[in-house]
């Protein structure tokens, strides 16, 4: 029963120690956590503590300066993760792998970089209304210096972009972002023909990879992306570590983001020589365990198949879908995509008039956590109308038990607060 | 983990259902202040209207509430718009400390004496919102926009 199609959910969730404990419940019997909201952050699997644990037990030490063999050894661990990272997402070069504190520096380090160095005040920038706010602020605060437009990709009723009028929004824009994958409507965006069409335009593309890379399998040069960010915490991976990945050529051009040892090759009392990729955007030591984990993330992925990640999620999205409409009814609506297949496996809801954070409490009572709230994507939610909704997202652990367990639990949350 | 009855008291669901003094008032001669839960959304407007009484105290006329969120900071300004209704400005500053008291938050310059003498009536039901931690917010929300609301400008 816990065989959805491609993943092995049982053997899969014994390997996830914080899925396997009992922790209190409301009347005070032990019970499992349903673990909901892996769009926000996923759990880790025994792997990825094991391998963070082990780095700091047998390989700690500070990495790129040492010449001992500790150091070395150290280095290798990095950069080992750093290729196995590069060939996850299909990157041409693992030069072209920097490492960030999450997808969010990421997009900050293109807005101060790229952004800082080529936007003025007649230039504009493109983004969609679906977008998480780490690729909507960073360009407000820097168009509030520089001075450039802020455009908007808007969306149709079932949650898609509307590109009707795409090549008359690209007129005069020079950076497209767009979220791959919506974290609130699971929206999959056709990432290749907005590229295609940007590159047309004499536009670079900044894709938004946070909620793609963990659940659909991913390649750079086939999204046609120039850069793209993700972030390791929802990767399976800890926190403290994201991606940015870019085009080699195109980072080249663009001058350092934060300054410090390592990403420098000289420095003298009237300037410095920046060093080569990537180490010219990983100023200071970076997270080496964090790095180390994020490796031993991908490595899980990679062997469970990301094809099979990614049929797994569709069919048990497709599964969540039809069981939540048919136990909590008419009353029940899901944001978004109606095809599963055009969608990842985040379902937020709307659960008759009962508020989210309402609805979260009495979920959390059967120890079942979800996300209530914006999600942080304000301009979307004024988009949807709403204030804040409750996300159930899915990830390789989950079941159709989660699901049914959900479900019951919703409609007793819409029966306790129906007006 | 305390049960979902520790939070939702009949009194807070009677209050989330027929909300009291939903609306607006005219701003001016009515004050407006707007309040945010940036976690969660949500957010909430406080109109209060005030006059001046006999005895030269400061009392709140007329209150309206509007906005939208969650049971408990509906229930809450609800409850609290029927509290502090005919009330005078000092009489709700320490109805607002007494409350925050009781959800274990450090109020600055209030005595305790004066706190035992507020009797909170049936914003008590809220007593079991504190061991809820997330929800505290939730619940004085609306006595913290109150508060902005008629702390003068300028
Ligand atoms: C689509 C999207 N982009 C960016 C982020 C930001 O990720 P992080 O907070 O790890 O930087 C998130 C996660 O919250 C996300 O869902």
């Amino acid at each position: 029963m816990t065989v959805v199609a491609g993943l092995d959910v049982a053997t899969i969730k014994a390997d996830f120690p914080i899925l396997n404990q009992d922790r209190a419940g409301s009347d005070g019997k032990p019970s499992r956590l349903i673990y909901l909201d892996s769009a926000s952050s996923s759990q880790k699997p025994r792997q990825v503590i094991d391998a963070m644990s082990s780095y700091y037990e047998n390989s700690n030490a500070n990495v790129n300066r040492g010449a001992y063999s500790l150091a070395v050894e150290a280095t290798d661990l990095l950069e080992g993760a750093r290729q196995r990272i590069a060939s996850f997402i299909g990157a041409p070069s693992s030069n072209e792998i920097i490492f960030t504190k999450n997808a969010t520096e990421a997009m900050n380090l293109v807005a101060r970089s790229w952004g800082g160095t080529n936007l003025g005040p007649d230039d504009a920038v493109l983004i969609t209304e679906m977008e998480h706010h780490a690729n909507i602020v960073p360009w407000q605060i820097l168009a509030a210096e520089k001075g450039f437009a802020i455009r908007w990709i808007p969306l149709t009723e079932d949650g898609q972009l509307d590109l009707t009028d795409l090549d008359r929004l690209l007129d005069g824009v020079s950076l497209v972002g767009v979220s791959a994958m919506s974290n609130v409507l699971g929206t999959l965006n056709p990432v290749r023909r907005i590229a295609d069409a940007a590159h047309a335009a004499g536009a670079i593309v900044l894709v938004d990879a946070a909620q793609l890379v963990p659940h659909v399998p991913t390649n750079v040069v086939d999204l046609g992306a120039d850069l793209l960010a993700f972030t390791g915490h929802k990767l399976l991976g800890p926190t403290g570590v994201g991606v940015l990945w870019g085009r080699a050529e195109l980072l080249d051009s663009m001058p350092p983001f934060l300054g410090g040892g390592d990403m420098i090759l000289d420095v003298r009392k009237d300037g410095f020589t920046t060093n080569s990729l990537p180490h010219k955007f990983e100023a200071g030591t970076p997270p080496i365990a964090e790095i180390v984990g994020l490796g031993a993330a991908v490595d899980y992925l990679s062997n469970l198949g990301m094809d099979a990640v990614r049929a797994h999620e569709v069919s048990l999205t497709a599964y969540a879908m039809r069981t939540l409409r048919e136990v909590v009814g008419e009353d029940l609506v899901i944001h978004g995509p109606a095809e599963p297949a055009a969608r990842g496996g985040v379902l937020s809801m709307k659960v008759g008039a009962a508020h989210p954070h309402d609805v979260s409490q009495v979920l959390d009572q059967h120890g079942i956590a979800v996300r209530a709230g914006h999600h942080c994507a304000k301009p979307l939610m004024r988009v949807l109308g709403v204030n804040a909704t409750t996300r159930a997202s899915l990830y390789i652990y989950n079941d159709e038990a989660d699901v049914d367990q959900l479900a019951e639990a919703l409609v007793e949350a819409r029966d306790f607060f129906t007006l | 983990m305390p049960g979902l009855d520790d939070l939702y008291r009949e009194i807070i669901l009677d209050h989330y259902r027929s909300p009291r003094n939903r609306g607006e008032l005219e701003t001016p001669p009515a004050a407006k202040a707007e309040g945010f839960n940036p976690l969660c959304g949500d957010e909430i407007v406080v109109y209060v209207a005030t006059e001046t009484n006999n005895d030269g105290d400061e009392v709140v006329s007329d209150i309206a509430i509007g906005g939208q969120g969650c049971s408990i900071s509906q229930a809450s300004a609800s409850m609290m718009s029927a509290a502090v209704k005919g009330k005078t400005l000092t009489e709700v500053a320490n109805l607002t400390s007494s409350l925050k008291s009781m959800m274990s938050i450090e109020v600055e310059g209030t005595d305790a004496a004066v706190d035992s003498d507020v009797s909170l009536g049936d914003l008590q039901a809220l007593s079991g919102v504190v061991k809820f931690p997330v929800r505290i917010k939730c619940a004085t929300l609306a006595w913290n926009t109150l508060a902005e609301a008629v702390t003068p400008t300028d």
